[in-house]
């Protein structure tokens, strides 16, 4: 009775996993960045570790049938089978190269930005985010959080000649134009934040005291939500901001309407 | 393997003076409170870490409302959701989990199955206990502080731990910081006891290589404990400083709500590299005495020797060593150097070729087997089905860009829970149920175990298969709510709801252990000495339960390897580790004498576990 059960819920178990994933209405969202790849490796995971999941199972139900106690039954006396043993342990290997290779490859892309990518700030703070622009001259201002105040929300050295073209965005909403690839430079004012957009398969902790980098091209022009994957406190899940990805001539018109650091507007900010 | 040189002849004469101490007449405070006997210890560890783990239980609870019925309870706002997350994670994982498994088990289990009358320091032993009942209290205290209990997450990572803008940012942390340092000193105590009666204790002809599973489990565990909680010291202890000291260790020029504080210059990172330096042996600490208690379990209950146990002594030690320099995979997107990202994704896909290893060995234990579907054996396949999928999606989330769009998702949630979780408080009930009569000398209700394991077997995977598609999703964890995502379907509103159902029940079910246990202890048919037909030293003490000192007057010696399960000729089905290889197997429960000087100094055989050693 008890080996029909167990037997029947690690068939059940294997089956229905398999079924779930083929139906379920919890799956990802569409791509909306060029890491495309990321989602093969994922894809990849599911595929092997799937595999692996339902044979086990289901060879775990067959010798709970097949050698289920009865009257008169003895097991038999295997203490060892070495050739079993490496086989298994030469699968498995292989398996973990076959899922680590093109992981490494595809990392390795993940943190090597393309030289021409459009530079641009995230600084998170308790509970929302900030962005910055470099501005025509490409180099975005020193920033130290020592000097941050009312004022100067980014801590930008208004010394320094390429802090004066900086683009401040303090909206949560940060634009960008379509097909660019973007680099982040994260920062963080108080604590852990981090910016992350499901769409874009992305993700990236902002830690105060440091810089951090994050890299991707907007692939589908839309609107994305940032939610902070760190926890933050008790406003973490409330801080949320908007990617907007548009066409090269919106995304203009859009950072021309936002204050400039050198500029008196900028500066009342 | 040059610590098998040591076994040499067991403090024999130490033992002996022992066992006079033990026979002492002892007063009631003596016997049962402030007790020195190893199993006395073992059973107020357990009983302590699971009254800690229904707080621990109360608190999903608490979490588990919110998430499926958002805005439906009042006493639930950020502040309390995240206490309890908080509190349930560092309960579960420290008070209960460690302490069930090393100072429940290992204490129970290093003496009797190696055949000695009791730890190598029990005092030490003894106030191994009682700090951690100290550590317990101090922990509970902060529910009770202006402000309550920490909810900073059970990482407590700073700077937001110790800030304005997390619950529990004054008293709920200093208490909870110094819980754990009471604690580390609790499991030190324990840990060295656990690691001195394993290589200095073991009887006449227990070497190394005829240890059962479960103790090699503990023992290695114990060991990466004693090398990884001091990294938790240091980070508590300069994270306390940072918090009450103004040090500024982990905290560096922060400007919070306008205000800039008066920290400079320290990394948050450092704590990160601490905590995970603890955190992620730690998962190991829990899951080798998992793994060991499930060997046996597999093992006697499918009547069958375990299969390729030197392979699995292998993957123990392999696991041990290699769970030192994988933990900055809980990191990928911390923002440490990307280059790490390679060595430590490589290391942590290693880690599971050993961890597969273990995997086969028990199912193939299971293959060709005999197998009794009682409790135990049913906790030991549940154990099994859940570590494998918790096993597989660490390969997931080990493997560094495929971690990145997971990482901080339900996918991890889901993950952590079914190995570390699950898995774990699996075996440790099958362990319950299968030392249960040697402890009490009552045998617990079968009919009631198995409600008890089916609730919690599909109900564990009701509340957390369907995680990994949420994280799948995006959906990102440690949200009070999800109100106005876009990107969550309203569809995940029901999924959560359905959650939340299956956690209180399969919660609730576990009340019907508690209500075993206490019907058994005052109803429970009387336990034989052996009820499972087991060969292992435990199963074979004079009286059971065995008294303070075990043995009686003589120690017993052991001749074989703990798995001669099903040996072809023999009349039984089993062969206690205490009948010599010469004389023909009557498996009689009375323990071997001590004949001769033999000690065993070599390594067992696996394949030829009849071999008789160093005679």
């Amino acid at each position: 009775m008890q080996a029909v059960l167990i037997a029947g819920a690690l068939v059940l178990i294997a089956v229905g996993a398999v079924i779930f994933t083929l139906v379920t209405p919890w799956w990802f969202t569409p791509q909306a960045s060029n890491w495309g790849e990321i989602d093969s490796t994922l894809l990849l995971t599911i595929w092997i570790t799937g595999i692996a999941f339902v044979l086990v199972n289901l060879f775990v139900a067959y010798t709970v049938i097949r050698y289920r106690h009865r009257e008169g039954q003895r097991a038999e006396y295997l203490p060892e089978h070495k050739r079993l043993e490496w086989g298994l342990i030469a699968l498995t290997t292989v398996g973990v190269i076959v899922l680590l290779a093109p992981g490494l490859f595809v990392y390795s892309r993940f943190i090597t930005p393309p030289e021409e990518a459009m530079l641009v700030e995230v600084v998170g703070e308790q509970w929302r985010w900030t962005f910055r622009f470099p501005g025509p001259d490409g180099v975005l201002g020193e920033a130290d959080p020592q000097r941050i105040s009312f004022e100067n929300p980014f801590g930008i050295d208004p010394d320094d000649p390429y802090a004066q073209d900086d683009v401040l965005v303090l909206g949560n909403e940060l634009h960008l134009p379509v097909g660019v690839p973007v680099k982040l430079q994260l920062r963080a004012k108080d604590v852990l934040h981090s910016f992350y957009v499901p769409q874009f398969r992305v993700k990236m902790d902002t830690v105060p005291g440091m810089v951090t980098h994050l890299w991707f091209t907007p692939t589908e022009v839309g609107r994305y939500e940032i939610a902070c994957a760190e926890y933050c406190g008790i406003g973490h899940h409330t801080m949320r901001g908007v990617v907007v990805v548009e066409d090269e001539e919106s995304f203009r018109q859009w950072l021309a309407t936002q204050p400039i650091f050198g500029s008196p507007a900028g500066r009342s900010e | 393997m040059s610590m098998e040189k040591r076994v040499a002849v067991p403090k024999e004469a130490h033992a002996q003076e022992q066992a006079h101490d033990h026979h002492e007449p002892q007063s009631f405070w003596t016997k049962y409170v402030f007790s020195q006997d190893h199993k006395v210890i073992a059973i107020q560890f357990t009983v302590t870490a699971l009254f800690v783990g229904f707080v621990g239980l109360v608190m999903s609870w608490g979490m588990r409302l919110q998430l499926g019925f958002p805005g439906l309870f009042e006493f639930l706002n950020p502040n309390t959701y995240y206490q309890a997350v908080t509190q349930h994670g560092m309960i579960m994982i420290i008070y209960v989990l460690t302490a069930i498994l090393l100072g429940g088990f290992g204490n129970f289990l290093i003496p009797l199955m190696l055949g000695a009358r009791d730890m190598a320091f029990p005092f030490v032993n003894m106030l191994s206990y009682w700090v951690y009942l100290l550590s317990v209290i101090v922990l509970l205290a902060s529910f009770f502080v202006p402000g309550g209990p920490t909810g900073a997450g059970w990482t407590l990572y700073p700077p937001q731990a110790i800030l304005p803008g997390t619950p529990g940012s004054d008293g709920g942390i200093v208490l909870m910081l110094l819980s754990l340092v009471i604690f580390i000193a609790a499991a030190t105590m324990g840990g060295l006891n656990y690691v001195t009666t394993v290589l200095q204790l073991r009887t006449r002809g227990m070497t190394l290589m005829r240890m059962p599973l479960a103790i090699w489990g503990i023992f290695v565990a114990s060991i990466l404990a004693l090398l990884a909680f001091p990294a938790l010291f240091v980070g508590g202890v300069m994270l306390l400083l940072d918090k009450v000291a103004g040090t500024s260790f982990f905290m560096p020029t922060i400007v919070q709500f306008g205000q800039k504080l008066g920290y400079e210059g320290g990394n948050p990172l450092l704590f990160q590299h601490l905590f995970w330096y603890f955190g992620h042996p730690e998962v190991y600490i829990v899951a080798l005495p998992a793994f060991g208690l499930i060997s046996e379990l597999v093992s006697i209950h499918a009547r069958k020797p375990i299969f390729g146990y030197r392979m699995m002594i292998w993957a123990i030690l392999a696991i041990g060593v290699i769970s030192f320099v994988v933990w900055a995979h809980h990191m990928f997107v911390s923002g440490m150097n990307p280059y790490f990202g390679f060595f430590f994704a490589t290391t942590t896909l290693i880690i599971a070729i050993p961890t597969a290893i273990k995997v086969y060995n028990w199912v193939l234990t299971l293959w060709r087997g005999n197998l009794h579907l009682n409790t135990p054996m049913l906790f030991a396949i549940g154990f099994i089905s859940t570590f494998v999928i918790g096993g597989l999606t660490g390969l997931f989330l080990g493997n560094v860009v495929v971690d990145i769009p997971l990482s901080d998702t339900y996918f991890v949630v889901a993950h952590f829970h079914l190995v570390m979780g699950v898995a774990t408080i699996l075996a440790i009930f099958g362990g319950l149920y299968h030392w249960f009569p040697k402890a009490t000398g009552r045998m617990l209700n079968e009919t009631l175990g198995k409600a008890h394991f089916w609730v919690t077997f599909l109900g564990s995977y009701a509340i957390f298969f369907p995680m990994h598609y949420m994280g799948f999703l995006g959906v990102p964890r440690r949200y009070f709510d999800f109100e106005a995502f876009d990107f969550i379907p309203e569809s995940m509103a029901g999924l959560e709801a359905f959650i939340t159902v299956a956690a209180l029940i399969t919660g609730a079910a576990q009340f019907l252990f508690v209500v075993n246990v206490i019907w058994s202890l005052a109803k429970g048919p009387k336990a034989e000495p052996n009820p499972w037909r087991a060969t292992t030293l435990e199963w074979q003490t004079p009286t059971t339960p065995p008294p303070h000192g075990n043995w009686g007057p003589t120690l017993p010696a052991v001749y074989r390897w703990a798995y001669d399960y099903s040996v072809p000729g023999a009349p039984d089905d089993f062969i206690p580790q205490t009948v010599p290889v010469a004389a023909p197997v009557a498996a009689a429960p009375a323990p071997g004498t001590v004949t001769d000087g033999g000690g065993g100094d070599g390594a067992s055989d696996g394949s030829e576990p009849t071999k008789r050693d160093g005679e």
